[in-house]
């Protein structure tokens, strides 16, 4: 169960994988994720579900290594065997006919981003689709993004492909150029959702953000996903994990995503011990 | 009354409380043969044995008690698993006390303790498993209809080993990656160990029962997959959202809810990180609220994993505390400190989005509520603070939803539980059957047990009915 059944690197350290597991394929819908385990004393990890074969019973997985399971997930080859995948958990995005929407990707976040883009477009919307990243290898899936997309802007730290800057600079190109976006998406690292989500407000365009929390159980029991929505609790992994962006506490967001630095260097520094790198 | 027994029950070995709180390994050591021997000639084999009847699985507690009494361990677990499939839990974590040895004849004696139950239930299941013989049981065939069972905590562990006893092919569907519920992820190693879940889980699994983990009912399977594959359901989802306070600091780094800390520990294996890749924080001063068993576990668990101070605010008194007793006395010897008549109004934190402390107010006893429990109020101006680096809110828990929120024909009650016939389990849909915590709320082990008995027969004779008319 659950095999690995393709594996390639996409850019350093993001890794793109298929991988058996019939029951999420069945069932998964866009904006869903799912929980893993690499081994049987693993972390339970969540990571989105990029793309499903419904018939073939597989998902695709797109993800950075930063941590012990990423890198233990990295270092498992075609043929292998994760332990646990369980899915498809989390509220799907709602997909429907808003009219004009933007899609705004940055990192492995444009891994979330593509199967919403794509039941976007399916359902009749124009879309408008910006993906940003420090320089050009890093932006992932541009190919499948233009595909579902009216227009495809690209935006790079250092300008070696589309337009030097931030996605926050295209969105403000957009509105000048008096495009009107009915609703929005926002995903890739906090810090960039964060600023997308502000330059949203002061272009008063409602925008989703998917919310990446440290999880255990993914099912709504243990309450360590809570994120503050319009001063609320919410727990991420069933309420979420898309919110509204406007809405959301980032600080506090970012401060929790740091609970665990310390133990979690210390865990792969062991990995790494062990397998002999480094 | 002169009786010719032992006024005091035999006390049961345990690890001193400086050893133990330096270990997981079960506080309870449990009784030698010659000690069960000795303790069940305590009992008076009452005609009208009101322990029976005190017992929510009814087990015929005079006729294993007397089996022990003349040796025969092999037919006083013979006699125990008629009524119970999870002997060595129930043994472990009943509140005996206010069940069947709260009713026990000795115990009502002026002077004299009650049988000691429980730990003679323990007792026999441990030696069967260690020295009991080891046929397996007969798997009876799977003729008479198919039933899935949603969860795999002790509710749904009976009904499915009853079914599979009765006839019926059965499959346990559980969202995690380990079956047993929260007596696999909530309630600790030291009170329950996990090995003795697994023997007891594979002692049913031997029934022909399958168990599939990393199942989310509602998402992975659909709820119309399981009305077109299955004669009847079971629901036994559980009661595990955790409630929080709502206090200003309430998502400060350091502050968890019981549910998230007991799994970080328990299914997760915190404790042994990094063996297990799923971290715990290192905590000095720890501070825990409530005074359930919920909040005793994590706070005994704060201490196994090393902190230096640890203290519980509930803001009742030790008279109305809802852990059970064996549990209260065993936090106290291991040096848990208890703040009575106080909650928490702030958690304090540092420049770093740390807890550093936890600013408190002093309550008061006033009138009786509608649980007939005097209601705490707030002391105005009693404020003070307790530092702290670590905060566990055990204040109670809600229904899960994920298997409610995909199930919008299914027919919940005014506090969003699910509402279930309490004699049979039936729901609304009729094919659909619920107990144990998602229909009462948090409760015990025995009584979603007990849920899952009745269940079991209504089960049966629902689809035996159905069947006979041809639907
Ligand atoms: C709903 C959801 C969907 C996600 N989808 C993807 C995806 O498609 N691709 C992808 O690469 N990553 C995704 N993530 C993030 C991914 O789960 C983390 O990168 C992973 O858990 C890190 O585990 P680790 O053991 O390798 O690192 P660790 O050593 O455990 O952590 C390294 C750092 O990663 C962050 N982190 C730790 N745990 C989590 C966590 N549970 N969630 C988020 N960040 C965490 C922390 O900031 C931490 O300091 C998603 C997270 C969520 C909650
Ligand atoms: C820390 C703690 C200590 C306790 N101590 C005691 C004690 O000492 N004595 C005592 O008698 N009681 C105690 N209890 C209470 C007791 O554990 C519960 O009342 C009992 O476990 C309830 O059993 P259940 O079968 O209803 O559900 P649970 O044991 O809650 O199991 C429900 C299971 O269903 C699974 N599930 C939920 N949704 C789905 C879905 N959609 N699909 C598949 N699976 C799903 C969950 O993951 C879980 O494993 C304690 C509880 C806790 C939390
Ligand atoms: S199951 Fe619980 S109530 Fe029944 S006899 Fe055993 S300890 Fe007592
Ligand atoms: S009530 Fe007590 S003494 Fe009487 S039969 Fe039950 S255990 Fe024995
Ligand atoms: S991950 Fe436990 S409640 Fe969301």
């Amino acid at each position: 169960m659950y095999k690995i059944i393709s594996k390639k690197l996409v850019v350093p350290k993001e890794f793109d994988v298929w991988v058996e597991a019939p029951r999420v394929a069945r069932h998964v819908k866009p904006g869903q994720f799912v929980i893993i385990r690499t081994n049987p004393q693993g972390e339970r990890v969540p990571l989105t579900v990029a793309d499903y074969d419904r018939e073939k019973g597989l998902i695709r997985m797109i993800f950075q290594t930063v941590g012990k399971t990423t890198a233990e997930f990295a270092d498992m080859n075609v043929g292998d065997c994760l332990t646990d995948i369980l899915g498809p958990l989390g509220t799907p995005s709602e997909i429907k006919n808003y009219g004009t929407v933007l899609m705004v990707g940055g990192g492995v976040g444009i891994a979330a981003l593509f199967p919403i883009i794509r039941a976007l477009k399916e359902a009749g919307n124009k879309v408008y689709t910006i993906l940003g990243g420090r320089t050009k290898d890093l932006v992932i899936m541009k190919e499948e993004c233009e595909k579902y997309s009216d227009e495809l802007l690209i935006t790079t730290d250092d300008g070696s492909a589309g337009k030097k800057g931030v996605v926050t600079d295209a969105m403000v190109e957009l509105a000048e150029r008096g495009v009107k976006i009915d609703q929005s998406w926002a995903i890739g690292p906090s810090i960039m959702m964060k600023f997308a989500s502000l330059k949203a407000k002061e272009l008063d365009i409602p925008m989703f953000v998917s919310l990446n929390p440290i999880m255990i159980d993914g099912t709504g029991m243990c309450g360590g996903c809570r994120v503050t929505i319009h001063d609320q609790i919410r727990f991420a992994c069933v309420d979420g994990p898309e919110f509204d962006g406007w809405g959301v506490n980032w600080n506090e967001f970012m401060n929790r995503m740091r609970q665990y630095k310390d133990e979690e260097k210390m865990s792969l520094e062991k990995y790494k011990a062990e397998m002999g790198e480094e | 009354m002169a009786l010719d027994i032992a006024p005091k029950r035999l006390p049961v070995p345990e690890q001193s409380a400086e050893e133990r709180i330096k270990n997981f390994n079960d506080v309870v050591i449990g009784y030698s043969i010659e000690e069960a021997v000795a303790e069940s000639a305590r009992c008076l084999q009452c005609k009208n044995a009101p322990c029976i009847k005190g017992c929510p699985v009814s087990i015929d507690i005079p006729g294993f008690l007397k089996a022990i009494k003349e040796k025969d361990l092999e037919k006083s677990w013979d006699i125990i698993s008629q009524y119970t499939n999870l002997p060595a839990v129930c043994g472990r974590v009943c509140p005996q006390e206010k069940q069947c040895e709260g009713v026990c004849t000795v115990g009502r004696i002026k002077g004299y303790e009650p049988v000691s139950i429980g730990k003679m239930e323990r007792f026999i299941a441990d030696w069967k498993a260690e020295h009991g013989s080891k046929v397996a049981p007969k798997v009876p065939e799977q003729t008479k209809g198919n039933v899935a069972v949603v969860g795999s905590g002790p509710s749904s562990l009976t009904v499915a080993g009853d079914l599979a006893k009765m006839g019926y092919k059965v499959t346990v569907y559980e969202a995690l990656h380990a079956a047993g519920g929260v007596l696999m992820y909530g309630i600790p190693e030291f009170r329950l160990p996990k090995a003795i879940v697994r023997r007891e889980i594979d002692n049913i699994k031997a029934l022909g029962v399958k168990i599939e983990t990393n199942v989310a009912v509602g998402r992975s399977v659909t709820i119309e997959e399981l009305q077109s594959h299955f004669d009847a359901v079971y629901i036994a989802t559980g009661a595990g959202t955790p409630h929080f306070m709502g206090v200003p600091g309430t998502s400060l780094n350091g502050v968890y809810s019981a549910s998230e800390y007991l799994t970080r520990i328990n299914l997760m294996h915190g404790y042994e990180f990094p063996k297990y890749d799923t971290p715990t924080k290192e905590s000095e001063k720890v501070v825990v609220v409530g005074g359930g068993n919920v909040a005793m576990d994590a706070a005994r668990s704060a201490l196994r994993l090393g902190a230096k101070s640890v203290q519980v605010v509930y803001r009742r008194s030790l008279e109305e505390l809802p852990a059970r007793i064996e549990e209260y006395h065993h936090a106290v010897e291991e040096g848990v400190i208890f703040n009575w008549l106080t909650n928490p109004v702030e958690y304090v934190g540092s420049e770093t989005g740390n807890i550093v402390g936890v600013k408190c107010i002093r309550m008061e006893l006033g009138e009786p509520d509608a649980s007939g429990r005097r209601r705490p109020q707030e002391i105005k101006g009693s404020e003070f603070t307790i530092e702290a680096d670590t905060i566990i809110e055990a204040i109670g828990q809600g229904p899960n939803k994920v298997l409610l929120s995909a199930f919008q024909e299914l027919k919940l009650n005014k506090k969003g539980y699910i509402d279930a016939d309490p004699e049979t389990g039936q729901a609304d849909p009729e094919w659909v059957f619920a107990g144990g915590d998602i229909v009462t709320g948090a409760a015990t082990v025995i009584l979603a047990m007990g849920a899952g008995k009745k269940a079991a027969e209504a089960i049966d004779k629902y689809i035996t009915e159905k069947k006979a008319a041809g639907k």
